[in-house]
């Protein structure tokens, strides 16, 4: 049994919540560029162009890349072998938040309750997923996420009946519908069966994958390939102002699910498509 | 080329700019999401004075991150502004010239945009960081207690925005999706 101290965990995300909010990855800065060759409407390349030159600022570390800093999502991959000590888990999470958001000066977006609206004022209590796994290590992911593009997202209970098809319009008519809201270029996550909640946590985990890895399975990345480009010949372009590049990727997680069911969800992310990772 | 508007600012400067323009702002603007936009309108119902005179004023709809030290702001990228939409028609037909954010509006934004002569920029949503560079002073005027949503006068220079909906009706969101897709069918 390996003993880990929660205040590592804690010092661990409080950087990490700073870290990605300055800094993308390069898969993402990987997938602008190609798309920025492949866009042909003027106004279009220049919203991506200032893109481009937003990341490169925030990379001088003073101003975050966008002012909404997100709800902080941090995924715990915890091994099975590992004893965690030095108090609870969850106070260590969002006191890494706390630390984070205070002293990398990033907006405090909480509130405490979602109708009497006051802001909790220290960005906590983050949403935290946990998991237990084989090993005897802590996987950390901070994923900062916006609620520009999080408003946008959907989920669907459909019947089996409507197959790929009725998932394919699904999620590009979320695109259609999202317009300009989400700041396009946006990220796509796209959780496929499982349960009502499943299918969310699919989604939203489908936006920490690699944007250049093609899906594991070569009929879930046809999928993928052929919703991106649906999505873009929509029209909607950078920012909303007409162009090719309205999703620079779509990513799809599945899972099995019951014979009555075929749940979608769609979960919606921005071109700040952020997410840091470290294992301890 | 980007249009150059100053202050004062006027009517006379935003009436005949045409969705798709570009335009570089420089003078005071001031900042509210919903939070101060609900505050607002309870003021007026009341009768009470607003925190910024309302006619010929221009909204920002941003909740920047917090200034670092030495500088004037933080990160200052524009909001969704359909979240607004319930209190700019009442703005708008108090004067309120021009609303800077991001996103679709509604109907009756459109129809109180064309009925003032007003106008919507959108400013680049999720580029803050370079918008931050524009942002020359800022200072919370009211609703501290709101936070990042607090009221902000802010002074900018040279602020990149793109005109989405003009007093002629014209919509920038309809209209280059519409034309992107004219010249893709090509």
């Amino acid at each position: 049994m390996r003993e880990i101290d929660v205040k590592i965990i804690e010092e661990k995300i409080a950087g990490m919540c700073i870290e990605a909010n300055h800094f993308l990855d390069d898969d993402l800065k990987d997938c602008m560029a190609s798309h920025l060759a492949a866009e042909t409407s003027p106004i279009a390349r220049e919203m991506l162009e200032s893109i481009q030159k937003n990341i490169e600022i925030a990379e001088e570390g003073v101003f975050p890349l966008c002012q909404d800093t997100g709800m902080a999502c941090v995924f715990l991959e915890v091994g099975q072998d590992v004893h965690l000590i030095g108090g609870s888990i969850e106070d260590a999470v969002n006191e890494g938040v706390r630390r984070g958001y205070g002293d990398g000066y990033l907006r405090k977006s909480i509130v405490r309750d979602p109708l009497d609206r006051v802001n909790t004022g220290d960005n906590t209590p983050a949403y935290i997923h946990y998991e237990i796994v084989p090993g005897d290590k802590v996987k950390i992911t901070v994923a900062p996420k916006g609620f520009g593009s999080e408003n946008m997202s959907r989920i669907k209970m459909f019947p089996p009946a409507a197959g790929a098809e009725g998932v394919k319009d699904f999620v590009v008519e979320t695109a259609s519908i999202a317009g300009a809201n989400p700041c396009p270029p946006i990220v796509v996550g796209v959780g496929i069966g499982g349960t009502f909640d499943k299918a969310a946590l699919m989604a939203k985990k489908a936006l920490l994958k690699p944007l250049n890895k093609p899906n594991e399975s070569e009929f879930y990345s046809e999928m993928e390939s052929e919703i991106l480009e649906r999505i873009n010949k929509l029209g909607i372009g950078p920012q909303g102002f007409g162009g090719r590049t309205t999703a620079l990727a779509v990513n799809i997680i599945t899972a099995p699910t019951h014979i009555a069911g075929l749940p979608v969800a769609v979960n919606v992310n921005c071109h700040v498509s952020r997410h840091k990772t470290a294992v301890i | 080329m980007a249009i150059r508007i100053s202050e004062p600012f006027t009517q006379d400067a935003f009436k005949d700019l045409r969705a798709g323009d570009s335009v570089l702002l420089t003078g005071t603007v001031y900042t509210a999401r919903d939070a101060a936009h609900k505050r607002i309108v309870e003021m007026l119902d009341r009768g009470e004075e607003t925190p910024f005179e309302i006619s010929n004023s221009i909204i920002y709809y941003v909740g920047p991150t917090p200034a670092k030290p030495g500088r004037p702001i933080g990160s200052a990228g524009p909001t969704t502004s359909y979240r607004m939409d319930a209190y700019a028609p009442r703005l708008l037909d108090l004067g309120q010239l021009a609303m800077i954010g991001k996103g679709q509006r509604s109907d009756e934004v459109m129809d109180a945009v064309v009925r003032n002569g007003a106008v919507y920029f959108a400013a680049i949503g999720g580029a803050a960081a370079l918008m931050a560079g524009c942002v020359k002073s800022a200072e919370v005027i009211a609703f501290d207690d709101l936070g990042a949503e607090a009221v902000r006068k802010l002074y900018v220079e040279d602020l990149p925005v793109t005109v989405v909906l003009d007093s002629a009706g014209g919509n920038l969101y309809k209209e280059g999706q519409q034309a992107y897709l004219e010249s893709a069918a090509k």
